[in-house]
């Protein structure tokens, strides 16, 4: 009972984050509610048991990729986006759409699915098993991952480098 | 107990929210963040799934998932910068152009 309470409010903490990170014109407001549904999903991860990936989450996502978010945000100066010819279709057919698929979607798994039931805490993940996973059988992936993001540090570097003036020429002598 | 099926319906809105985000909205940097409620909500399947069959690499592929996120969204911002320097323009329906 106490599992299926806190579920519930996770689960309305962060379904009102994303229909706030879709409704505020603002991004910074779409920014924050976006915090607010990480943070909430890093509560539905605790009840599963997942304790690596709710702070993993917390650390990284509502973290240090938010951070990012906000100083971009920041850094460009981005108002209140303008309404166009092309958003307003866009928000004719776009809401109904998800109005539709998510109802379709909730409907299908919550009548058609099997009757499989998850306990509080059902499967511990803490850090010590998870980097046993990681270490032995998941070694290859994981090594590609820090190629993956070496390439990105470096990608992103290049990208929003201002581009300077051109070389100095050096002197003839 | 809580069924797993009201975790995966969860992660189902999460995903369809972000996906109406990608389609309604005109900042690019909405957008972006649509694109990481829709792997956050993939992310959560993850863990129910992990949970559900007691399958501890399901927490694995949510690292990954993250790392690859972390790693887009350094890249993602900083050519949203490269795009907003030559445009001075964060909506979409502006940037209609490879070249200028």
């Amino acid at each position: 009972m106490l599992h299926l309470i806190l579920f519930l409010a996770f689960g309305a903490v962060c379904v009102a984050g994303a229909v706030n990170l879709l409704v505020q014109r603002h991004p910074i407001n779409s920014a924050l509610s976006l915090v607010v549904v990480m943070g909430a999903l890093a509560g539905e991860y605790l009840l599963l048991g997942a304790e690596f990936v709710g702070a993993v989450q917390v650390i990284v996502y509502a973290g240090a990729i938010m951070v990012l978010f906000v100083f971009v945000i920041m850094l460009l100066n981005a108002g209140v986006e303008e309404r166009t010819k092309g958003s307003r279709v866009a928000l004719l057919f776009g809401i109904p759409g998800m109005v539709i698929g998510s109802v379709l979607i909730a409907w299908v798994l919550l009548t058609r699915s099997g009757s499989g039931e998850v306990a509080i805490g059902a499967l511990p993940g803490p850090p010590k098993e998870i980097a046993q996973l990681l270490f032995h059988q998941f070694l290859l992936p994981f090594e590609v991952t820090s190629v993956l993001v070496l390439i990105a540090i470096m990608g992103a570097v290049v990208l929003a480098a201002k581009p300077g003036p051109a070389q100095p020429e050096k002197k003839e002598e | 107990m809580v069924p797993l099926s009201y975790y995966l319906a969860l992660s189902g809105i999460l995903f369809a929210c972000g996906v109406t985000g990608f389609l309604i909205k005109r900042n690019i940097i909405t957008i972006f963040m649509s694109i990481e409620l829709m792997l956050n909500g993939v992310n959560l399947s993850f863990v129910a799934f992990a949970a559900h069959w007691h399958a501890l690499s399901g927490q694995v592929f949510v690292f990954f998932v993250m790392v690859v996120a972390a790693a887009e969204t350094a890249v993602g911002l900083a050519i949203i910068i490269a795009v907003y320097r030559t445009r001075e323009t964060l909506n979409v329906d502006q940037i209609n152009l490879l070249k200028l």
